[in-house]
């Protein structure tokens, strides 16, 4: 079992839904981060005063999919997301030991299933 | 009895007077400055004051139906299209509007230097009056073409549209130009105000083609929903609170208030008619009372009955308001059908009825309530009708020629659309540098 978590545009999330789902993956957590990479900030003024801004805002996706999965997941997320633009983003993959099913008391694969 | 208490008592007489109306001949006979006159200053000046706030009302409407990302900029076009106006109104629009001239437009008063007051209240009232009307058709556009349209490109169109075309169109209605000759009747302006912000923030909207996200490749439409409803509400409020100004002031006296009474009835029962039908409308044809189409309605509702508030019975204000609130649920929809992304509504509340508002007078209006001919309704046939479809179809023509070329022009030359990552990313940081809700975090996905 692998956990992929991606740190992706915002405003690429409905493009990123639209191919998982298209890859069938319907499961997913989305947050809302800050965070910066190799993006860089930008500037804001406010009344007159310049300040750099450095964190932006970013979305991430975590989903947690077993071994045959992780290939199409994370080919499904670089379609979405991609522009080849400096900005778009990065997908980790973690291993995972373990995984409940809170409604069912199902563990390992059968849960994430 | 102390000369203070003398000055308090005169001025208690002449209060009382004030209120009376012009039912006070023994001060008129003497006084420096007749009290009709200063009763009529006072009315059109307070109404002209409360249209003024109807550029917040505008604000906030257009803030709250847009996402958080683009507020500074909707609001910032909504401040400086006033600003615009005021100086635009003032150095060409009241010469070209109520100059003299020909049937065309006006050519004399620049800067207002020899200009004349076109009513019987001091010329600076009357060009504050007519002023805040000029802003209000501005500030249409700005919410039809919110979310992607460059901050320069909006400040050059502002200043073109309030101090050229709407004057223009003006004068042909309320300057003695030839739609007046014909017998043409828009009393507080569907057609002048709100027909030309409207037809202006369609062509404007189609040129500058819709906001990335909206339509699918396979012709289905993604809803893009405003980021703050309660602040649409208060612009709503507002709007139908600066009605009472638009309207009844612009009977531009007070006389023995029979009018302005009238007018005021008219444009509440409208307003309230065209709520209820479009929430009756949404709620059937989507099964949920969908506050933001009601919040419309009674706008549509507002913008219809401006033109015959003054000649029509309240019965035929609530028909007309009714009509309005419906016919803005369909033209949402008809708009989006065509891909013709409006992010506010403007279209379908101020464009279309206002056209819906004008053609009203020729059915609805009454020749014993000032109208040249009866209405349909009141067996006078098609005259007036007839006479509203010409001018109000004039109007539009002129507009949508004007506007399209000067957006094209402004497209070729300075650009008239944002680049597409200042689009993803907001307006607010890419024209202004600055955040709405600094301290906020704003949950975006679109």
């Amino acid at each position: 079992m692998k956990l992929i978590i991606a740190m992706i545009q915002p405003h690429k999330l409905p493009d990123v839904k639209k191919e998982l789902f298209a890859a069938d993956v319907h499961k997913m957590t989305v947050t809302n981060v800050l965070g910066c990479g190799q993006q860089k900030g930008y500037n804001e003024t406010y009344r007159g005063v310049m300040h750099e801004v450095n964190l932006l805002k970013k979305v991430r996706l975590e989903i947690a999919v077993n071994e045959d999965f992780v290939k199409r997941t994370v080919d499904a997320i670089v379609r979405g997301a991609k522009t080849g633009k400096i900005g778009d983003g990065k997908i980790f993959i973690l291993d995972l030991p373990e995984c409940i099913r809170v409604r069912t008391g199902e563990r390992g694969s059968e849960a994430i299933g | 009895m102390t000369h203070i208490n003398r000055v308090k008592t005169l001025f208690l007489i002449g209060a009382a007077c004030l209120m009376m109306g012009s039912g006070c001949p023994a001060f008129a006979d003497d006084g420096a400055v007749p009290s009709v006159t200063g009763l009529d200053t006072l009315w059109v000046l307070i109404t002209a004051f409360l249209v003024f706030f109807m550029q917040a009302g505008f604000g906030m409407v257009e803030a709250g139906f847009i996402r958080a990302k683009n507020t500074c900029n909707i609001l910032t076009k909504n401040f400086m299209d006033f600003c615009m106006a005021s100086l635009g109104f003032f150095i060409f629009g009241y010469a070209i509007m109520f100059g003299e001239g020909n049937g065309f437009l006006g050519l004399t008063g620049w800067f207002l230097a020899g200009a004349e007051s076109a009513a019987g209240v001091p010329l600076y009232a009357f060009w504050l009056f007519q002023a805040a009307f000029c802003g209000a058709a501005a500030t249409i556009v700005a919410g039809g073409m919110a979310e992607r349209m460059k901050f320069q490109g909006y400040l050059i169109y502002s200043f073109v549209i309030s101090a050229f075309i709407y004057p223009i169109v003006g004068h042909w209605v309320w300057g003695g130009g030839w739609l007046a000759d014909l017998g043409f009747a828009d009393f507080a302006g569907s057609t002048v105000v709100h027909s030309l912000g409207g037809f202006a923030a369609l062509i404007g909207t189609i040129i500058l083609k819709p906001r990335i996200g909206k339509y699918n490749p396979d012709g289905s439409v993604n809803a893009i929903a405003g980021h703050n409803i309660p602040l649409a509400s208060l612009g709503v409020f507002i709007l139908w609170f600066g009605w009472f100004g638009f309207n009844p002031g612009s009977t531009l006296s007070v006389g023995d208030g029979s009018l302005i009474a009238r007018v005021a009835i008219n444009t509440n029962l409208a307003a309230a008619a065209g709520g209820i039908a479009a929430i009756i409308t949404v709620w059937a044809k989507f099964g949920k009372p969908d506050l933001s189409m009601a919040m419309n309605g009674a706008l549509a509702g507002l913008v219809a009955v401006t033109a015959p508030c003054a000649f029509v019975e309240p019965w035929a204000a609530i028909a007309i308001g009714g009509i309005g609130g419906i016919i803005v649920v369909f033209g949402v929809v008809f708009l989006d059908r065509l891909r013709i992304d409006d992010p506010v509504g403007a279209v379908p509340v101020h464009g279309f009825n206002g056209l819906w508002g004008t053609l009203a007078v020729g059915i609805f209006g009454r020749q014993s309530l000032g109208l040249a001919h009866d209405g349909l309704l009141y067996g006078g046939g098609v005259t007036q009708l007839g006479i509203q479809f010409l001018g109000v179809m004039s109007a539009i023509l002129f507009i949508v020629v004007t506007m399209g070329t000067l957006f094209k022009l402004i497209d070729s030359t300075i650009g008239l659309r944002v680049t597409v990552e200042e689009e993803h990313r907001g307006l607010d940081i890419g024209e202004h540098g600055m955040e709405s809700y600094s301290g906020f975090q704003i949950f975006t996905t679109s």
